[in-house]
């Protein structure tokens, strides 16, 4: 079924009645060209780009829980192209461009707003800081404009300027950067593949993967044994358990990301905004709840929920920066499970085991990199060959020393990225 | 989640600073090549369910090896790092 206005129009006519379930509930078959373990936003626009771009349909997408349950339904939904580092800026250069066309190419609305986003400094080193990060962005082809504090008033009057701690000196706007609803996204691209072919498999947990002769096998699963040419591992903050089933240790440790939302008000933060003194990012969804959130609560942690020392610096650093938030109340917390890298960086890469692929890393930022993430990982595993636009992210780099890509400059521990 | 100090109890999370997983006490020998050193900086086991790593208690000092469960946020002992590297 095509969506359009006209249907929205003759469904509301005639009931609402001609709606059907999306995708198919297959089992799955005994044997596939390709399976992919993960149906998060990553292992969903793999399987579609594998089907859209290099025509391979015999493919199953592997899920233990439910399309759209692990962090590509958890995440803050921002979405944007600000980054400075070679293998960082074109890549999600690549992506942002993908967003952009992604409603007319998937005809599902994901809800992509581009209303801004700014990253506010407060010293001279943070603006020179970012006054490069800017001239990076530039250099790539994005946009990036440097506001100055009367700048940053315009588009921002709300903020406690004159904050006797944290002034605020400016800001660092990308017009382009803005957010998505995060669940359409993975509805989308689910749809998307699955209407060419793809079998989407869910409460199905990969429980071992098969090897032979260094050549992979296929996996085993809580729904009986699946054959397959080529295994893509795509579990986001599983990935080590995922990879241990290969007997492989990754360079990822998994901890805790928290967010927030609050009840539904008007119209009243037009923007995402970020603070550049303590850990606190938000913007306000369509549906009008402040969605906030700030840093890793800072340990390994698999329990999908946070402690209350990051909540109390978080509530904190916002109110520093907008005390009106102090009207609104709070809702809901939430966490989800991050793949932390030692770089910050994502790996796309083929492992040493024959048709077994790696993709993961994703740190905090990895809902915005779905679109690009799926393209380069479906041409590594369709081509044997790495995407122009990720050839960077490989799982060598940690070993080699070359190619480290660490935008904030914290070293090689996990969570500090 | 509280955390346990050998020196001063149970005490808040917010008084331990986080390094990782507890790994990083094996330290490779010098005569092991580069591709062991490293895997000892960057891989892990990163285990869910019970795990070693490795917290800092800023108030005394001490670098403490602290088991626990990711899954659960059960915090089962703290040794300090020194006894445990014997
Ligand atoms: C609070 C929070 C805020 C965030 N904010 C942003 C943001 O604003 N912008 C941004 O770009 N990114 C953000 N992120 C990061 C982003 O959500 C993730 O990097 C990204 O979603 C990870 O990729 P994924 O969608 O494929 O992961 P997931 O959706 O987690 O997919 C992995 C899937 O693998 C499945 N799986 C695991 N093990 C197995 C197994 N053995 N067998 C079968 N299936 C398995 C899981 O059930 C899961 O569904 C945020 C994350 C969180 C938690
Ligand atoms: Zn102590």
């Amino acid at each position: 079924m095509r969506y359009s206005g006209f249907k929205v129009f003759t469904e509301g006519l005639t009931g609402n009645k001609g709606w059907k379930p999306v995708w198919r509930d297959p089992k799955p078959k005994s044997e596939y060209d390709i399976v992919l373990i993960g149906g998060g936003g990553h292992g969903l626009s793999t399987a579609y780009y594998l089907a859209k771009n290099h025509g391979l349909t015999n493919i199953a997408v592997l899920e233990k829980g439910y399309i759209g349950g692990g962090n590509v339904g958890r995440n803050t939904t921002i979405v944007r192209a600000n980054y400075s580092l070679p293998g960082n800026s074109e890549f999600y250069s690549h992506s942002l461009k993908l967003w952009e066309n992604l409603e007319s190419e998937l005809n599902y609305n994901v809800m992509h707003s581009q209303r801004g986003l700014i990253n506010l400094f407060h010293s001279d080193g943070q603006r020179d800081a970012f006054a490069r990060r800017g001239n990076a962005m530039i250099n790539q082809g994005d946009d990036a404009i440097l506001l100055d504090r009367e700048g940053v008033r315009q588009h921002l009057p709300y903020l406690d300027f004159d904050n006797i701690r944290f002034p605020v000196y400016g800001g660092l706007l990308h017009p382009r950067g803005g957010t998505a609803r995060h669940d359409a996204v993975a509805w989308g691209y689910a749809r998307g593949a699955d209407k060419r072919g793809v079998d989407l498999i869910q409460n199905c947990e990969v429980t071992g993967i098969d090897i032979e002769g260094g050549q992979v096998r296929g996996v085993r699963t809580s729904r009986g044994v699946i054959r397959a040419k080529k295994v893509a591992m795509v579990a986001a903050g599983r990935s080590g358990q995922v990879a241990a089933m290969a007997g492989m240790r990754l360079p990822i440790e998994s901890h805790i990301l928290q967010a927030f939302v609050t009840e539904g008000l008007k119209p009243v933060i037009h923007h995402v905004v970020s603070f550049g003194m303590g850990h606190f990012y938000i913007s306000q969804s369509d549906k009008g709840g402040l969605v906030f959130g700030g840093d890793l609560d800072f340990y390994s942690s698999y329990a999908q929920r946070g402690n209350l020392p990051m909540k109390e610096h978080v509530m904190e650093a916002a109110m520093t920066l907008m005390p009106m938030i102090g009207k609104a109340r709070v809702l809901r917390s939430w966490g989800g499970i991050m793949d932390m890298s030692p770089d910050g960086s994502p790996i796309i890469d083929k492992t040493h085991i024959d048709g077994l692929f790696v993709n993961c890393g994703w740190n905090y930022g990895g809902f915005k990199a779905v679109p690009a993430s799926g393209w380069a990982y479906a041409h590594l595993i369709a081509t044997g060959e790495p995407h122009e636009t990720a050839k960077r992210y490989r799982l060598d780099r940690f070993r080699t020393g070359r190619g480290i890509m660490d935008e904030e400059g914290t070293g090689s521990q996990h969570n500090l990225h | 989640m509280r955390l346990i100090c050998p020196h001063c109890g149970e005490r808040d999370r917010r008084e331990f600073t986080y390094q990782g997983a507890a790994e990083i006490l094996d330290r490779p020998s010098r005569e092991v090549g580069n591709d062991d050193w490293a895997d000892y900086l960057h891989l892990r086991e990163n285990p869910a369910g019970e795990t070693k790593d490795m917290w800092y208690h800023d108030p005394c000092g001490a670098w403490i090896v602290v088991h626990r469960d990711t899954v659960t946020h059960a915090v089962h002992s703290g040794e300090l790092a020194s006894e445990v590297r014997k």
